[in-house]
């Protein structure tokens, strides 16, 4: 019993985290139709500022409030001079770009930071145990569980009622038609950017007190959260939220029950939909 | 109707979701008649040539080409037993020559789509087939030219001449003269012509441009909202009200 | 130059000819980089075959450049002690592994074509990650002997870099002629047609999804060949040659020298290993240099090197491919 729950609890809070990433993920996708390669390097530079914060201001709130934002200026600089002037053409361009990005910023945090591997200690308030009937489990871990859920609350109430998210959402169904009413298309593509990039680095800095941090960080994440949105769907909300918790207790039951193929349940779960039904559990018809 | 048809519609329909793109249409069309499809916007013409020509499958009814069901043939089957299709947005091969436009669809034809031995004889003679084709449509001297290099008038010429290398039973010609100049229609409606004449081919050309229509066809179906509102000579057909009504007595007068 | 361009072989002539004569003046170093470089020439072009050819982003041909070199051991290691029934094994073994699993990937387009690949490809990874007892788990299968080699009467033994450097000259020029046979045959027409036009292909009678999966399986095998030199040269199969990052390799080889050109991706493969060859000498970090030479090469030269000098050079039709 114990070990059902606290698979549950573990495949619950790395689900959260990998639903964090790919909310910013899906969204890139859903409104530019961009597949963001470097995804997981943001996550991963959010992950490492907040380690940098911690050390020089010995506080985990303030780098995960000023290491996200940080990153969400990069990705400003990456879309707008970077990425736009590959919009008009093949979609493999963008892949493409975005996968060189991946290779910089991959080995620019080794180069930065070493290759070791990184503790970041959570903060007092969220650190140590709590009993779970007879076992003992962290509180960090519980935080992610009940912090997941919420800010995926939070961003369904703005795309769902307010103003900007409903452009948001008109721009993903149809480009020409919001260029036509009077958005500035461009500059919303750049919004959206850097909104994905700053949701994967909230993960990122979320996640360093979960794992270990250090410079194959991106690159495992990037898959993953890859496979979440398809799964769920490209461009939806609750597709990543069911995406994420699926591969979540694929990864905790998965170890535990079956660890030879665990490694492989992720893809064998991702081609299945793929064949089956491309546009994943929530996606729309393209 | 007097001779044998090539291409049968029983009852067809085509609903996409609540949306009925074709209601119960039946019509046939008799081999070596050059017929016409009209109708006015969102009547359903090319919803019609996506059903024939295999792209989608009838919710309900039947196709038959020259005798056989072909309701759930896939497209590349259909072009197989001779029934083709052209494109009203052209929809040729970009980076590739025009020679390698035209060579595609005749290697294909020919049964040589796997062959890695391509004995240089063989190849020779395709590429000799493929100039004769060129020639036929009025595009000579270009082989080697990049097909995305072309006048817009000369990638329609491209655009038929990838039919023509299959040398189809049935042709369906989607907006032959779309965006085209006077002059360029004419020499298509000329080309049309001649090819109907002159070759096997039926030719079902649906078009926008009425001068068009009523200067080729001998025979023109009209479609309204998904179904088949009027068929007949082209004499039949403008003295026909339903039909004048049904394009608001506009462009019909003025093909007179 | 005109010359030249009415007799394309003549330029291949004289590269055969110049990598026959290399052994004689390189170093022993040099001569293994070249060793290297021809091995991943055939991977890089055996995935453009795919990519510039057909229009089909995989992501997953590590897959099978990393079984057919398992194969290739394992053939070693159970079987003939015969070097080309390895690499027969592991031609065979790699095609009929991208038949299956191309089966599969050729009813996608596009991102989902890619992102399929690539989960195909991590599968093999894990097979080859996980089974121990066949593959080593991620140790690796090493400790095999290579056989000589017994070519023309002759006995030559591998240890010498020289003699294995001839064995890969030999096994990837015969697989290039066989690259350049299919792209200059009537399938090699259609390919570039898929690429420009699957709908229009299906119009005019053929049937995309074989076509593309004839060209996966041709592409497999060869990759699968690529790998078993690599193993064989390396002295190991290792989990790695599967992974997706490996599989990353061939794609910039490929953008590196332009997959417009027939022999774009060799060209990139020697600029990649020229390029870390050169840069790993001041510093540990030089994927950050690879990252930026993607980046620049997708936004400013999307025709990589080899298709950027054939344009300038004012050739840009005849470099296109035969």
């Amino acid at each position: 019993m114990e070990g059902f729950l606290a698979n549950v609890l573990n495949g619950l809070s790395w689900g959260m985290l990998l639903f964090l990433i790919s909310m910013g993920l899906t969204t890139v996708f859903g409104v530019m139709g961009v597949l963001n390669f470097a995804h997981g390097s943001l996550f991963m530079l959010g992950a490492y500022l907040c380690m940098q914060f911690v050390r020089w201001v010995g506080s985990f709130w303030v780098g995960l409030l000023l290491g996200p934002p940080l990153v969400a200026v990069l990705s400003v600089l990456l879309e707008r001079f970077l990425l736009r002037p590959l919009y008009g053409r093949d979609v493999s361009f963008q892949l493409l770009l975005t996968f060189g990005v991946m290779l910089f910023l991959d080995d620019g945090v080794r180069l930065i930071w070493g290759a070791a591997y990184h503790v970041v200690n959570p903060p007092q308030i969220l650190s140590g145990v709590i009993p779970l009937f007879s076992q003992t489990y962290p509180v960090y871990r519980l935080f992610l569980v009940i912090l997941g859920p919420l800010v995926g609350i939070a961003l369904w109430v703005f795309f769902a009622f307010t103003r900007w998210g409903k452009i948001l959402r008109a721009a993903a169904m149809d480009r020409q038609m919001a260029e036509i009413v009077g958005v500035r298309v461009p500059l919303l593509f750049t919004a959206v950017f850097a909104f994905g990039a700053w949701l994967a680095a909230l993960g990122g800095a979320l996640a360093a007190p979960h794992q270990s941090v250090g410079p194959a960080m991106g690159e495992r994440i990037i898959i993953e959260s890859f496979i979440v949105v398809v799964i769920g769907g490209m461009g939806s909300f609750p597709g990543a939220f069911v995406g994420a918790l699926i591969l979540g207790f694929l990864n905790s039951f998965g170890t535990t029950l079956m660890p030879d193929v665990q490694m492989a349940l992720p893809y064998i779960l991702l081609s299945v939909v793929l064949l089956t039904r491309p546009r994943g559990i929530f996606g729309e018809e393209g | 109707m007097s001779g044998p048809s090539i291409l049968e519609v029983r009852n067809l329909s085509r609903s996409f979701g609540k949306f009925q793109a074709l209601r119960d249409v039946s019509l046939a069309i008799e081999k070596g008649r050059l017929c016409a499809l009209i109708g006015p916007n969102g009547a359903g013409k090319t919803t019609f040539y996506n059903v024939v020509s295999g792209r989608y499958r009838p919710t309900s009814g039947r196709v038959f080409f020259e005798g056989q069901d072909i309701s759930r043939t896939p497209t590349h089957r259909l072009a197989a037993m001779g029934l083709l299709r052209s494109f009203q947005v052209t929809n040729i091969f970009p980076a590739l020559t025009v020679l390698e436009n035209i060579l595609t669809p005749l290697v294909v034809h020919h049964g040589r789509s796997y062959a890695f031995i391509g004995a240089i004889r063989k190849r020779r003679e395709l590429a000799e087939e493929a100039e004769q084709i060129l020639q036929r449509v009025g595009l000579t001297g270009q082989s080697q030219r990049m097909v995305s290099t072309l006048a817009y008038g000369d990638k329609r010429l491209i655009e038929i001449a990838i039919v023509l290398a299959r040398r189809p039973q049935l042709v369906l010609l989607d907006e032959p003269t779309a965006g085209m100049n006077p002059e360029e229609t004419d020499r298509m409606i000329r080309l049309i012509q001649e090819l109907s004449q002159k070759s096997d081919t039926t030719f079902f050309v649906t078009e926008h441009d009425m001068k068009v229509v009523f200067s080729m066809a001998e025979r023109i179906f009209v479609l309204n909202q998904g179904s088949l509102l009027a068929e007949g000579t082209p004499a039949e057909i403008r003295a026909n009200a339903e039909v004048k009504r049904a394009y608001l007595g506009g462009s019909l007068d003025a093909a007179r | 130059m005109s010359a030249l361009s009415r007799r394309p072989w003549i330029a291949g002539l004289v590269l055969v000819a110049a990598l026959l004569a290399a052994p004689f003046v390189l170093s022993m170093y040099g001569v293994i980089i070249l060793t290297e470089i021809l091995t991943m020439s055939l991977f890089a072009m055996s995935f453009n075959l795919l990519f510039g050819y057909t229009g089909l982003l995989s992501f997953g041909q590590a897959g099978f450049f990393g079984a057919g070199g398992y194969f290739a051991v394992l053939t070693l290691l159970h079987g003939p002690q015969s070097l080309w029934a390895a690499l027969a094994a592991a031609m065979l073994g790699s095609a009929l592994l991208a038949l299956a699993i191309g089966w599969f990937c050729v009813r996608l387009d596009e991102i989902y074509f890619a992102i399929l690949t690539l989960g195909f490809g991590m599968m093999l990874f894990t097979v080859a990650h996980n089974w121990r007892s066949v593959t080593g788990g991620s140790d690796g299968l090493g400790s095999f002997s290579i056989p000589e080699l017994s070519l023309f009467g002759a006995q030559l033994t591998l240890f010498n870099p020289k003699n294995f450097y001839f064995l890969v000259l030999f096994v990837v020029v015969l697989g290039v002629l066989l690259l350049l046979r299919v792209v200059g045959s009537p399938f090699g027409l259609l390919l570039k047609a898929t690429r420009e036009n699957s709908n229009r292909v299906a119009f005019v009678g053929a049937n995309v999804r074989s076509v593309r999966l004839f060209a996966f399986v041709v592409a497999g095998a060869l990759a699968g060949v690529g790998g078993a030199l690599f193993a064989l040269f390396n002295r190991i199969a290792s989990p790695e040659m599967l992974h997706w990052a490996f599989s990353g390799k061939a794609v910039l080889m490929t953008i590196l020298g332009g997959s417009g050109v027939f022999l774009g991706p060799a060209v990139g493969a020697a600029i990649f290993f020229v390029l870390e060859h050169v840069i790993t000498a001041f510093t540990t970090n030089w994927m950050i240099f690879l990252g930026a030479i993607l980046v620049v090469l997708v936004l400013l030269f999307p025709k990589g090197v080899l298709g950027s000098a054939l344009d300038l050079a004012g050739r840009s039709r005849r470099g296109r491919n035969p």
